[in-house]
Parts: C-alpha cells; sequence; structure tokens
C-alpha cells in the first residue's frame, strides 16, 4: 500500500539543518523573478538574472559614460566616511557629556528632541539652498542621518556604566580626567560602538538618496537614477544588489571587531 | 594609621522628607586592627563605610584618618565592593596595575608590583585572564589585590563575600586572614554575618536598626585561627547574636 516515495537520506538531513531554512527565501525569490521575468517578457520592467548577472560580471566596466559599478561605489562610500565621521566627532563628545553631567544633558535634550524624528530625506532641499549641489550637501544630509544613533548609544552607553567602577577608580586614586578616559570611554566603548554600526547603516542609506539629487554626477545612487532615465532597468538591479553587499559587507566588519574587543559585555554578567 | 570617627551623622532626603540613616557615630579603629561593622540591613552601614572612603558626604561629624580629615576618596583608604567592580576590559594584572597605572608608574614597574600581589592571593599564573573568565571568588580575591597594590593604610570591605556560597566564602575568610597578618593592614569590614563577625575580628561594632548608632562595641579575644566548633566560639557567638535583633542569617 506505501507508495510514498523514499527520500535518499541526504536530503532528509538537508532538510533538518538551519542552512536549508537560510537559503530557501532567496532560492525562492530568484525563481519567482525568474519565472516572472519570462512571463512579463519586458526588459525594462523586469530583466531577466542573467542580464543582471551580465552587469555584475562586469564591475569595472563603464556604464553608460558613467563610470564603473565599482568606481561609482567607491565615490559613495569615500562621502559616506566623510558624513559619517563628522557625525561621529561630534556625537560622541555631546553624548558623553550628556551621560555624564545632568547639565549638559538638560542643555542638549530638549533640541535633540525635536530633531531626532526628522528624516535625514527631509533636509535635502535645505541642503541644496545653503550648501548647494555637491559633496558639502551630500556630508550635511548623512551626517544628520549618522549623528542620531551615534549619539544616543552613546550617551546610553555612559548612562549605563556601573556606578561602583568610578567609585572603584576614585577609591583607587583616578582623577576625573582618568575616570573619563579609564574607566567611562572603555566601559561605554561597546554600545558606542553599536551606535557606530548603526550609524554608518543609515548613512550608507543616506547616501545612495542624496547621490539621486538633481545634479550629481557620481556615486552609486546617481548611477542608478541614471540608468532609470536610459531604461536600463538591469543596471538599477545590478545597483541595488551592489549597495546591499557593500553595506552588508560594513556591518560585518563592525561585528567581526565587536566579537573581538568586546566580548567581555556578553560574557561579563 | 588610626582611624576615628567623631559624631557622624547622615541624613537622607527623599521628596522633602528627611531621614536620619546614621545618628552620632563615634569610634576608633587602631592601627592593624580588624575591625567589622555588623548591623541588621538597612542599618546604614554601608553608608558609614562610603562615608569613611570619602564616597560620601556625612551631613555632620568628621572622619580623622592619621590626624587628617578625611574630604573625598584617598589612596590612604582602598574600598572593596561586594559586586566586585572590576574592570571587565582589562586583564586580571591590569586590574591589579590600575591604582598604580592612575598614579603614573610605568608599564613594568607596575606589573611588577601587580604580579607580586597577584601571588599573595594565589593566582599567579592568572594575570592575562580576563575576570569573566574566573569564578567569584577568584575575582573578589583579584579585587582585593588591586586594593592592596595602592599600598592603603585601611582596607575598606562592604559585605565582600556576601554573594558567594558558604564554602567559598569560608576559603577566602581565612584567606583574607592570613593576607591581613602578612601585610598588616587596617581592616574595616563590613558583614551582616554575625559567624562570619565572630571568626575574623579582633572588635566588633554592633549597629543598631535605622538610623544606625553604635549599640556596642565588642572586643574578641578568642586565639588566632579560630575554630568556629570550639564552645568558646559559640560563647561569643550567641552573645554577639544576641545583641542584634533579626534573626542571624549567613
Amino acid at each position: 500500500m506505501q507508495v510514498t516515495p523514499e527520500l535518499p537520506r541526504w536530503w532528509h538531513r538537508f532538510l533538518s539543518k538551519p542552512v536549508f531554512l537560510k537559503i530557501a527565501l532567496p532560492v525562492i525569490i530568484i525563481i519567482s523573478w525568474e519565472v516572472l521575468s519570462v512571463l512579463i517578457g519586458n526588459e525594462f520592467i523586469l530583466p531577466s538574472i542573467v542580464s543582471v548577472l551580465l552587469v555584475l560580471s562586469n564591475p569595472f566596466a563603464d556604464i553608460l559614460g558613467s563610470g564603473s559599478l565599482v568606481g561609482n561605489a567607491f565615490v559613495s562610500l569615500g562621502r559616506v566616511l566623510i558624513g559619517f565621521m563628522v557625525a561621529a566627532v561630534l556625537a560622541i563628545p555631546i553624548g558623553i557629556g550628556m551621560g555624564r553631567s545632568g547639565r549638559v544633558h538638560d542643555f542638549f535634550d530638549s533640541t535633540i528632541q525635536v530633531f531626532r524624528p526628522i528624516p535625514p530625506l527631509a533636509w535635502v532641499p535645505l541642503a541644496l539652498a545653503w550648501f548647494r549641489i555637491g559633496l558639502l550637501s551630500m556630508v550635511f544630509i548623512i551626517a544628520i542621518g549618522a549623528f542620531f544613533p551615534i549619539l544616543l548609544n552613546t550617551l546610553d552607553g555612559v548612562k549605563s556604566i556601573k556606578k561602583t567602577w568610578v567609585e572603584a577608580a576614585h577609591t583607587l586614586g583616578a582623577k576625573e580626567r582618568q575616570v573619563l578616559v579609564k574607566v567611562v570611554i572603555p566601559g561605554a566603548a561597546p554600545t558606542i560602538w553599536t551606535g557606530l554600526r548603526v550609524g554608518f547603516g543609515i548613512a550608507w542609506m543616506c547616501v545612495v538618496a542624496a547621490e539621486m539629487m538633481p545634479g550629481t554626477n557620481s556615486g552609486i545612487g546617481y548611477l542608478i537614477i541614471t540608468s532609470y532615465n536610459w531604461g536600463q532597468v538591469q543596471v538599477i538591479i545590478a545597483g541595488i544588489v551592489i549597495i546591499g553587499i557593500i553595506g552588508l559587507g560594513i556591518d560585518i566588519l563592525f561585528k567581526i571587531v565587536e566579537r573581538k574587543k568586546f566580548m567581555w559585555r556578553e560574557l561579563d554578567r | 594609621m588610626t582611624l576615628v570617627l567623631e559624631d557622624i551623622s547622615k541624613d537622607f532626603e527623599q521628596r522633602n522628607i528627611r531621614s536620619s540613616a546614621l545618628l552620632s557615630i563615634n569610634l576608633e579603629v587602631g592601627e592593624k586592627e580588624f575591625t567589622c561593622i555588623l548591623g541588621p540591613s538597612g542599618c546604614g552601614k554601608t553608608t558609614l563605610l562610603r562615608i569613611i572612603a570619602g564616597l560620601e558626604k556625612a551631613t555632620t561629624g568628621k572622619v580623622i584618618l592619621g590626624g587628617s580629615i578625611v574630604t573625598g576618596p584617598t589612596s590612604r583608604t582602598a574600598m572593596i565592593f561586594q559586586d566586585y567592580s572590576l574592570f571587565p576590559w582589562r586583564t586580571v594584572l591590569d586590574n591589579i596595575a590600575f591604582g598604580l597605572e592612575m598614579k603614573g608608574v610605568n608599564e613594568e614597574e607596575r606589573h611588577k608590583v601587580a604580579s607580586h600581589y597577584l601571588d599573595l592571593i594565589g593566582l599567579c599564573g592568572f594575570g592575562k585572564n580576563f575576570p569573566y573568565e574566573l569564578s567569584g571568588g577568584m575575582r573578589q580575591r583579584v579585587a582585593v589585590a588591586r586594593a592592596l597594590a595602592i599600598d592603603p593604610a585601611v582596607l575598606l570591605m562592604d559585605e565582600p563575600f556576601g554573594a558567594l556560597d558558604a564554602q567559598t566564602r569560608n576559603m577566602l575568610q581565612k584567606q583574607l586572614l592570613e593576607i591581613w597578618d602578612k601585610t598588616q593592614k587596617t581592616v574595616l569590614f563590613v558583614t551582616h554575618s554575625v559567624d562570619e563577625a565572630v571568626f575574623m575580628s579582633d572588635k566588633i561594632i554592633v549597629l543598631t536598626n535605622r538610623p544606625g548608632t553604635v549599640k556596642e562595641v565588642v572586643n574578641i579575644d578568642l586565639p588566632r585561627p579560630r575554630d568556629r566548633t570550639s564552645q568558646d566560639f559559640a560563647k561569643v557567638r550567641r552573645y554577639v547574636l544576641g545583641l542584634i535583633d533579626e534573626p542571624q542569617s549567613i
């Protein structure tokens, strides 16, 4: 009576592994994409995987006279780095100040609460009006995007420092400045790092949007918007894939450092 | 260095309600003495220790250490907290060397001193480990070494063994007495355990319920090392137990 076909053992083993769950959805997406692209049959709406892969396989080739995927990605990365550093240089000291002193906290808090919910892209017209098209306005938008997560995490990290760490340092002869450098900053470092990681992610999102502003002439965002104007949907998708890969790669780098340097946060319970 | 407390009181204010935590405490702790402050929880014994450490200000009265008034944390006293409060991002050796680093002692020199104290607490070989790799008892020993490394005159210990299991606790009590014997420090030890106080101290200062005042100072003349099971020990223990209102907890 038994009609259930016997599946090979390796297949059962494969199904029971978490790896299966992890790759299941991407496989479904890719298959449906390919099926849809065949059904639609219009490269200007949904190109086939092969044509996207073709673009991705020549990452150094010039596209529509706008530069290569890799070249433009590096331009974007450079902008993000500048904006991100500006944000970090401002947010970390302010966050530490707010965490350590009630008066500094009161001074900044209300302003921050007002500005925090404004999406970075709402600043685009103002950035254009103030700084014109160019690096400065992009850096401004990126910095605003990265500023708040860095600030709030720094504040949180400093506030959650154990009171007895600071007291122990004082009884062991540390001066205020030494407490700051030797206890507060290293103690808050893991949380500050989390803020930098989240901030970089947002900065990366902002740069792509900022590069779509009219008048820009380089960067991965620019490449995408130009490809749209030329109806090159496969380049748009390739650009999106590159954005995703770089964002993921940087996030992984942040996490590697976190695991190496700040292991104590998880283990010191 | 003798430690003298003159008329120490401490009031707390919460939502405009003043309450008294400590009320006019006078006492004297002799050099190289091992003194326990014993009292029910909430009697202000930790507050008293924090005032002596300079971490809190008394409302009235003064703390005089070796002839001069204590106004803030000084390197003549070192505090050991119940939660160890080691710096988890530093290795054991760098934790012990922290105080010396603050004084500007160079790395080679401070590691040499720190290694000496690492030996003293019986943890040589653990210098490169991180605190999270050690057990609770080991961590508290590191905290003791860290305090000793700045060579203070007085060690202030705030229920240092309170978070440990009974066996580890007994072992550390013995070990602390050995260290005390070797280093000849004045020790002021806060505890709520009568057994611990009788086992360790030359002198027990029994505090009353809140607001804490000195109820009685009990001198313990039992010969060292002490035997917990001896009749004399039990007698002293019973006497001290009678002085505190709350039932005893270990």
